[in-house]
Order: C-alpha cells, then sequence, then structure tokens
C-alpha cells in the first residue's frame, strides 16, 4: 500500500461512512482467509459505493475480495495478496419480485434464508439447495459456483440466473441479461461470474427466474451391498420416464456423518431410525406431485429397487423428507466438521463413469484406513471427502496420495477433478483444476479485461488466475 | 492523387487482391468448395431477415482444418469471415455485413457420436436440428430446442443464436443443452471448451459463446445433452372470443405455478390466415387461440391438462379441445410452426419482432400493440410463445413505399420502447445481429456495451470475424421481410 492506513480508512469511511469500516485486528479475524487477514473491511451500503471502493482500490493496487457471510472463506485457493474485504452483506434488499411472473431481482448479500422465506410467501422458490444454507448469501452462493441436488430437475444456477449487476475491477457498474425467462440481448456475462470466486467482478445484485413451490414430496431412499447397484438402479431410473427432483447415491462412509453428532449440531430436523446405514450404499430419490403421480413415482421406484437387488427400501413422506434432503444438502458443510483436516474433491464425470471414480475411492482408502465420504449426484458430480482422524503430516501424506489416485481415475475416465476445500498448507496433487492450456489464455484474457490491475480476488481464480 | 485516381487504384488493389484470396481458398479447399460468381453470391446474400449483404466469397469447409485454414487465409488478406449454417437466422447473423468470405457449414453435417447412455451426442455444427432428434428418437431420446426452422436450421446455428422453440419453455434454451464446444478463434487457433461432463472446471466459457452470434468464435463441434421424451403429452386448443381473456389465461396459469411444456398464442387474424393455409381446424370466427403442451409421466400430464383447462375456463374459453391423437396433434402444430408462411402469402412484407415482456404484463402489451396498428393505420398479426413472454407481432406493409416503411419502423419502436417500460427485452430468441444494434442502447449503458464489447475484442481482436454485429455501429432498418416469390418457396417452415 502507498497510502498510509489512516489515509486509506479516511477515504474508505468517506465512500461508506465510519461505521462501515472495519481495521482493528479483532474484527477483521473474521474475514481471514487461510493466513491471510485484510488490513481494512469496509461494508458498503449501496452499488454506487461498491463500485467506488473498488476504484479506489483499483487506483492503489489494493487486492479486494468480495465477500459474502464468510461461510466459504477455506473453500479453493486463498488469495495472493489481501488488502481489502468487500463486504457485501449491507446490500440485502429485495429489488423486484414479480409473483406472477415468476422472476425476481435481489442484491447480492440478501442470505438465502430470508429470501427463501420472501418466496414461500407466494409459493415459490430458488432452487439454490446448497450447504451452509442457513448463513450463506445469494451472491456467495453463486460466486462459489456451488452445487445444488435440486440440479436433477431444476437444472443448474447458470439455467435460471437471468441476469446480473456486478462492478469490474476497474470499478466500473455493468450489467448483462435483463428480467425476462427468455432473452438473447448482449453477451451473457453473468455466466462468467457464476464459479468465479470474484475474480472477475464483485456481484451487486441478480436476476432470477423463481419456481412454483412442487405438489407434496416424497423421497424413496433404497439400501444397496455394493456401489455398482445402487449405480445401476441410478442408470435405470435415467432411462425410465421418471423425473425426480433429487437423485443421489451415498457411500456408506456418507451415511455415517450425515447421521453423526457433527451432523446433528447444524439442527437438520429428525431422521427416521436406521434409515441410513454405515454398512450399505444408499440411492435416495426426492419426487413430487399430486397423489396420483407420487403413486406412480412410489410403485416405480419400488420395482426398479428390487430390480436392482436392494437390501432395503423405505419411503419418506412429510417432515422426514426434508431432514433427509437438508442432510444431504449439508454434504460438505457435515464433512468439514467430521475431520481435524478434512480434504473435499469435486469430481465431473459422465453417469456411466461415476463407478469408476467411487472404486478408486475406496480403493485408495482401504489400504490407509483412510475415513471418506462420497455423495454422487445422478447427473455426474461426485463430492468425495477425506476424513483423516489427525491432522499431521502422515495423514497429510495419505491424504495426497488417496486424492492423487481419485483424482487420476476421474481423468481416466475422460472427467475432471478439482479440491475446492483442503487444510492450510497441505500439499495436494492438484492446486488448481486442470484446463487446457488455450482455453485457461482465454479465461486469462477476460480477466485481464475485467480487471486489468488484478486486484479482485487474486490467485482464486482458475489455473491460479 | 485525385479522388478518381485513388478510387481506381484501390479498385484495382481491392480486384488483385480479391483475386489473390480466391487463389489461396481455391488452392487450399478445391474448387468445388468455393463459389464466387455474382450469380451464385446471390443465394448467400441474405437469411430469414431481409437485410442484405454480399459476401466476396463462399467456401464450404468439411473439416475444423478447413476453417482453420480459411481463418488463415482472412487473416494474411485482412478480410473479413462470417460463418452461417442453413441460413434461416432472424436477425442478419450470417450475413457478410462487410463483405468477405462467407464459411457455409453444410459440408460439416455429420453426427460424430451418441452415447444413449449417457444422453450426449456430439455433432458438426451443419447438423440439422430435427435430424439429430431423428436419430436418437429410437432411444426415447430428443435435442431439445426446437426452432420453428428445426426442419433446416443447423445446430451450429442454434448455438450462435443461443436459439429458443416453443417448448423450450418448460426444457430451456440452446444454451442449458450444449455442454462443449471446438472452436476456431479469429486467430485461427483451434481451443475446446467445456467438457461432456457438467461443472467444466474454469469461467464458463461455454455459456459466453453460444449465443454470441458468431462474434466470438466459429464453432467446429458441439457436444450436447440429449432429453430423454416424455411419457405422455397432451396438446389443448383454448378458444376464446376477446384477446384479454386469453392473454389473461397466460398470465394466471403462469402465475399458478403451472409450468406447461409450450404456451402459444395466435390471434384472430392470425389464425384465419393460418387455417386459410394449413387446415388445422382453428376457429375462424374467434378472437384468438392458445396452443398448450403439457407433459410428463401420463398421471402427470393427465392433472397438468385438468388444471390448465380449469384456468382456460375461468378466464371465458369458449371451448378447450383435447387433441385425441397424434395426428390431431400434429395438424395443430404445424398450423403454429407454418404460420409465418401462412402470413406470408397475405402481404408482399411483414415486419417481425423479437420483443419479451413479463408474463403479467401481456394483456396490456397486446392492447397496445392493437392501438398502435390502429393508429398507424398497420394490420398486425400476433402469434407468439405466450408461456415465456415472447412476443412476434408481425406488421404487414408494402415495402415498395418507402413512407411505409418509415411508419413501420416508427410504429415498431413503439412496440419495442413498451416491451422495455414493461420490463422487458429487445430480443428473446431472434438475435440481435446488424438489425437490432441500434436498440442496443435502450437496454443497455454506455458502460455495459463497452464491457461487451472488449470482450468481443479479447477473441476477436481485430474484428475479423462477423463484423459490425450486435453493438451498434449506425442507423439500421429492422428486420424487414420482403417475400422473394409471392406464394411458394417462401421458406415458410424457416420461422420461429
Amino acid at each position: 500500500m502507498t497510502l498510509t492506513a489512516s489515509a486509506v480508512s479516511s477515504r474508505l469511511a468517506e465512500i461508506s461512512g465510519v461505521d462501515h469500516v472495519l481495521e482493528n485486528p479483532a474484527e477483521l479475524a473474521p474475514y481471514a482467509m487461510g493466513a491471510r487477514r485484510p488490513a481494512a473491511a469496509v461494508r458498503p451500503g449501496t452499488a454506487a459505493e461498491a463500485a467506488e471502493i473498488v476504484k479506489f482500490a483499483a487506483a492503489e493496487g489494493f487486492a479486494t475480495v468480495p465477500i459474502g457471510a464468510r461461510t466459504k472463506l477455506s473453500m479453493s485457493a486463498p488469495p495472493r495478496r489481501f488488502d481489502l474485504a468487500l463486504d457485501m452483506t449491507r446490500l440485502d434488499r429485495l429489488l423486484a419480485y414479480d409473483p406472477g411472473d415468476l422472476t425476481l431481482g435481489v442484491e447480492a448479500g440478501m442470505p438465502l434464508a430470508r429470501l427463501t422465506s420472501l418466496l414461500a410467501e407466494h409459493h415459490q422458490f430458488l432452487p439454490l439447495a446448497v450447504p451452509f444454507f442457513a448463513a450463506a448469501t445469494v451472491g456467495g452462493t453463486i460466486a462459489s459456483g456451488m452445487h445444488t441436488p435440486l440440479r436433477q430437475f431444476y437444472g443448474a444456477p447458470r439455467d435460471y440466473l437471468l441476469g446480473m449487476e456486478f462492478v469490474t475491477g476497474e470499478g466500473k457498474r455493468a450489467k448483462s441479461g435483463g428480467r425476462v425467462v427468455k432473452n438473447v440481448t448482449g453477451y451473457d456475462l453473468h455466466k462468467l461470474m457464476i464459479g468465479a470466486q470474484g475474480t472477475l467482478g464483485a456481484i451487486v445484485s441478480i436476476n432470477f427466474r423463481t419456481f412454483p413451490m412442487p405438489g407434496r414430496k416424497r423421497a424413496l431412499a433404497a439400501r444397496f451391498d455394493d456401489a455398482a447397484s445402487a449405480l445401476e438402479m441410478r442408470y435405470r431410473i435415467a432411462a425410465s420416464p421418471l423425473t425426480p427432483l433429487t437423485l443421489d447415491i451415498l457411500s456408506p462412509g456418507a451415511s455415517q456423518i450425515l447421521t453423526s453428532a457433527a451432523a446433528a449440531q447444524l439442527e437438520l430436523g429428525v431422521l427416521p431410525d436406521g434409515l441410513l446405514s454405515a454398512a450399505h450404499w444408499t440411492l435416495t430419490a426426492g419426487f413430487a406431485g399430486n397423489d396420483a403421480v407420487l403413486d406412480r413415482y412410489t410403485r416405480d421406484l419400488l420395482r426398479i429397487a428390487e430390480q436392482s437387488r436392494a437390501a432395503h427400501i423405505a419411503t419418506l413422506d412429510g417432515p422426514e423428507v426434508a431432514a433427509a434432503f437438508a442432510r444431504q444438502r449439508e454434504f460438505v458443510a457435515i464433512a468439514l466438521r467430521s475431520s481435524p483436516a478434512p480434504t473435499i474433491l469435486k469430481i465431473g464425470v459422465l453417469p456411466t463413469k461415476m463407478k469408476d471414480v467411487l472404486d478408486a475411492a475406496a480403493r485408495a482408502t482401504a489400504e490407509s484406513e483412510l475415513s471418506y465420504a462420497a455423495i454422487a449426484a445422478g447427473l455426474g458430480i461426485i463430492h468425495v471427502a477425506l476424513l483423516p482422524i489427525e491432522r499431521s503430516e502422515p495423514a497429510s501424506r495419505i491424504v495426497r496420495s488417496a486424492a492423487a489416485a481419485i483424482i487420476a481415475a476421474a481423468a481416466a475416465a475422460g472427467g475432471h477433478a478439482s479440491i475446492p476445500w483442503k487444510p492450510e498448507n497441505w500439499e495436494m496433487p492438484l492446486d488448481a483444476p486442470s484446463i487446457e492450456p488455450a482455453a485457461l489464455a482465454g479465461m486469462q484474457r477476460l480477466k485481464n479485461l475485467f480487471d486489468p490491475r488484478g486486484i479482485l480476488s487474486p490467485g482464486r481464480g482458475p489455473g491460479g488466475i | 492523387m485525385t479522388k478518381k485516381a485513388r478510387r481506381a487504384f484501390f479498385f484495382r488493389r481491392s480486384k488483385l487482391m480479391n483475386a489473390s484470396l480466391l487463389r489461396d481458398l481455391k488452392k487450399r479447399l478445391g474448387a468445388a468448395a468455393l463459389l464466387h460468381a455474382p450469380e451464385d453470391l446471390l443465394l448467400y446474400e441474405y437469411d430469414g431477415s431481409v437485410e442484405i449483404a454480399r459476401p466476396n466469397c463462399v467456401v464450404f469447409p468439411s473439416t475444423t482444418d478447413d476453417v482453420a485454414a480459411i481463418v488463415e487465409i482472412a487473416n494474411r488478406y485482412q478480410t473479413p469471415v462470417v460463418g452461417r449454417g442453413a441460413g434461416t437466422g432472424l436477425s442478419g447473423g450470417a450475413l457478410a455485413r462487410r463483405g468477405g468470405i462467407l464459411i457455409v457449414f453444410s459440408r460439416m453435417n455429420r453426427i460424430l457420436d451418441i452415447d444413449l447412455e449417457n444422453q450426449r451426442a456430439t455433432v458438426q455444427p451443419g447438423v440439422v436440428n430435427s435430424d439429430l432428434s431423428a436419430a436418437v428418437a429410437h432411444a426415447g431420446l430428443h435435442f431439445a430446442p426446437d426452432p420453428s426452422s428445426q426442419k433446416a436450421c443447423t445446430i451450429g446455428g442454434n448455438v450462435a443464436e443461443n436459439s429458443g422453440g416453443p417448448h423450450t419453455l418448460a426444457y430451456g434454451v440452446t444454451t442449458s443443452h450444449v455442454l462443449a464446444m471446438q472452436v476456431v478463434l479469429p486467430t485461427g487457433e483451434t481451443i475446446r471448451i467445456g467438457n461432456s461432463a457438467l461443472d467444466a472446471p474454469g469461467y464458463d466459457l461455454t455459456g459466453l459463446f453460444v449465443g454470441s452470434e458468431g462474434t466470438l468464435g466459429l464453432v467446429t463441434e458441439i457436444t450436447v445433452k440429449l432429453t430423454r421424451l416424455p411419457e405422455s403429452v397432451k396438446t389443448l386448443l383454448a378458444v376464446f372470443d376477446r384477446v384479454d381473456d386469453a392473454t389473461e389465461t397466460v398470465a394466471d396459469v403462469t402465475a399458478r405455478g403451472i409450468t406447461p411444456a409450450a404456451c402459444e398464442m395466435l390471434d384472430g387474424w392470425t389464425l384465419r390466415a393460418v387455417e386459410d393455409y394449413v387446415h388445422a381446424g382453428f376457429p375462424l370466427d374467434s378472437a384468438g387461440v392458445l396452443l398448450f403442451d403439457v407433459d410428463g409421466v401420463c398421471e402427470a400430464a393427465e392433472s397438468h391438462a385438468i388444471e390448465v383447462a380449469e384456468v382456460c375456463r375461468a378466464h371465458a374459453a369458449r371451448e378447450v379441445r383435447v387433441a385425441r391423437d397424434s395426428q390431431e396433434r400434429e395438424l395443430l402444430w404445424k398450423g403454429r410452426k407454418n404460420a409465418f408462411g401462412a402470413v406470408g402469402r397475405l402481404s408482399p412484407t411483414y415486419y417481425v419482432q423479437d420483443g419479451v415482456i413479463p408474463r403479467t404484463k401481456l394483456p396490456a402489451t397486446l392492447r397496445r400493440i392493437d392501438e398502435i396498428g390502429k393508429r398507424y393505420g398497420f394490420e398486425i398479426g400476433n402469434i407468439f410463445h405466450a408461456g415465456d413472454g415472447n412476443l412476434h407481432p408481425l406488421i404487414l406493409f408494402d415495402a415498395r413505399d418507402p413512407e411505409q416503411l418509415r411508419r413501420v419502423i416508427a410504429a415498431s419502436d413503439e412496440i419495442i420502447r413498451f416491451c422495455i417500460e414493461m420490463g422487458g427485452s429487445i430480443t428473446g430468441e431472434h438475435g440481435v445481429g446488424m438489425e437490432k444494434d441500434r436498440l442496443m442502447p435502450l437496454l443497455f449503458s454506455e458502460i455495459d456495451l463497452d464491457v461487451m464489447r472488449g470482450v468481443r475484442d479479447a477473441f476477436n481482436p481485430v474484428g475479423l470475424l462477423n463484423p459490425d454485429k450486435i453493438f451498434p455501429v449506425k442507423k439500421g432498418c429492422g428486420e424487414i421481410h420482403v417475400q422473394p416469390l409471392p406464394l411458394q418457396g417462401s421458406g415458410a417452415g424457416a420461422r420461429a
């Protein structure tokens, strides 16, 4: 920094008011990312203030990280430099909501839970069933590119995000898209911001398409002796006319952590006794509709489960569905509480290749008796949590070698892997997901365009951008 | 040099350059892959819109390497390159606005891979949309985006324009179905973006490139999702005596959270034009009809059909007809998909818009369109994707009369401004192209447009690829459709 600390804070206070500039170490501790702690944090109250702050940061070369509810600060790489935390939580207003049109405009700092209540008044919702749901903000969820189990039916956020306003690394307020459900006007810049970890812009507001709440919900949980049978059931469902809302496969270790004390702390509702077994693989399918539709799904799914040699089948109704669903949604959050040194891999493969990855995870952990938990979404997204019982150098070596084997299996299956969570300072087989150099060069050109001074979340983007 | 001499010099120089460019292209691609005679170029100077722009030559690559070589040659001569599928576009996206080389992908029309188990297909850009669906129908799958031109338009074109279609209401537009692509960049470099598995790491370049209207790269391979065909589809035709009742029904269906697979509207004027041509069984004396598809497992389609019918009756539908069999369904849909062609029989020229509005504003918007038509003295037909608020008013006029042309643009601008006032957008699926570029500042600030231009320049630095599209350059003249022939051969199916 070229300016004195007091000059910086007085400029920030000029923009957002003295009450919204934080400088003392105790106040800044919650903003730490890995070993890095910002020199200041500022909470803009409007999009214009956010733009003004970034403009100032760009002029001074301050590395700035846009931050929401701080639920995912340990995700991905910590920033290479960290001068200023741009706390977006005061930007929490509902800008527009047209229930009759099922569209919504909301500021980035709006908590998901509050937005969910607002929508529920109109019997609508957003399919953003993401970990840290109780605290996370809309903007942080989108910027982190979180997986949602509801993707099985509703698609990914990129499918229902209609438009966005963001602040570029030069402090310009720019927008793309709109607030209508169909629109091809201009480039879809907002899609670039999904999962970009704030490296291209600070999201200030987002327009979404909302969805009517589906009818009554029910779920089926089928237990299997092995992953292959559970995957066979997934395939049979995919080949059937059924379109469930969620379709996930849990490893025995996943059942164990989702029913553990660590999960109970999150107060996610009561599961029926013995529903999840730590000795089995479990497939869960959630579905909704009127009585006739529910009966049809139940009948067909029971038949498919039997054909796939399920060892045990249960159907869930009412609050049990919500309790089971909330646990699956919070898999990442629960896994992070289930070991002193958790590492979580995210893998994308074609659905028929999921077995290769799950087998590799089982093999790679068996020899060293490393605990692991895996949850595989039916569309081909697998989260594998490696959960050593201690944070030690030997544990780090074991985890590193298991991760390498799983990543190799994903690559051999034509898929891709990343390590969104790992203990700080633990070396991993890959620091960043592998991206073809030519594509990465294109991404770098976008970074240079949106953030020419390289001040936005430096190092947190793809390939360390 | 005098002005005259300078002009002569540049003319000679460009002629020489042109000859040399043609020689290089011919050498690389062979004579059978190159057109340059003026009479051959005529066919490629227009698309489904009516802007006209003639390329210097047309080339037909067979491979990605061919495309890369063409781009390299274009770079050498600093000549614009424009990609083109079937030329059914409605905004001039595939026209060589600044001349140059038009790359037509009709020979790159192979389906490269079909993976039924994983519901994926990899295709070359020239594969016709409905051919892919036909190729996987035996396995109960289809490619969900279904523009009305689907029997002619190509998947490469769908990717460029992020095409919609009636059933994208429930299934999502093209971008939701594209996973990975091979792209030749304007620099001549070939890159792969995305992944056939979900959530490819890094920035979503696929999401950026789909819908970029051929301004960022030339797509040479596309990996798409295939969608399972529903177990049951029910088609309903609801007949109304008042336009307001029909539009209020759409708003109410939406507000009640019923999501039909498709929800289309034809007003009375349009359906009479269509009926005369297609004989779909539309009631001639009504003010408008709504055409719904509801689908899913049998039990779901059944209950959705009942819900939709109830809403229609609550809004004074005179009749709600459920198609008895697939033949009757197809006939009703044929009426919808051929509507633009039917209108083309009635007027030498029509102007079609593609504005989008929030669905709650449908009744007010159609009233305003009617009022604008009356005030300007134009007949306006309305046939559109009501379920997603995507309007297609057709303004009939005679382009030979310059006064009419001026007035039709004024009327159209009033409609578009009203859409924007309602919180809408200027194009839902046809693209900006070279026809709506002048309207972009109505939606986007100069900063927004600068950032987007910056993105274009990051991939297309000297503007070699599809120059002067999307972003305002000069006053355009809108989407005007002139029939090349008075009756048949109008490319009637090639309309959204």
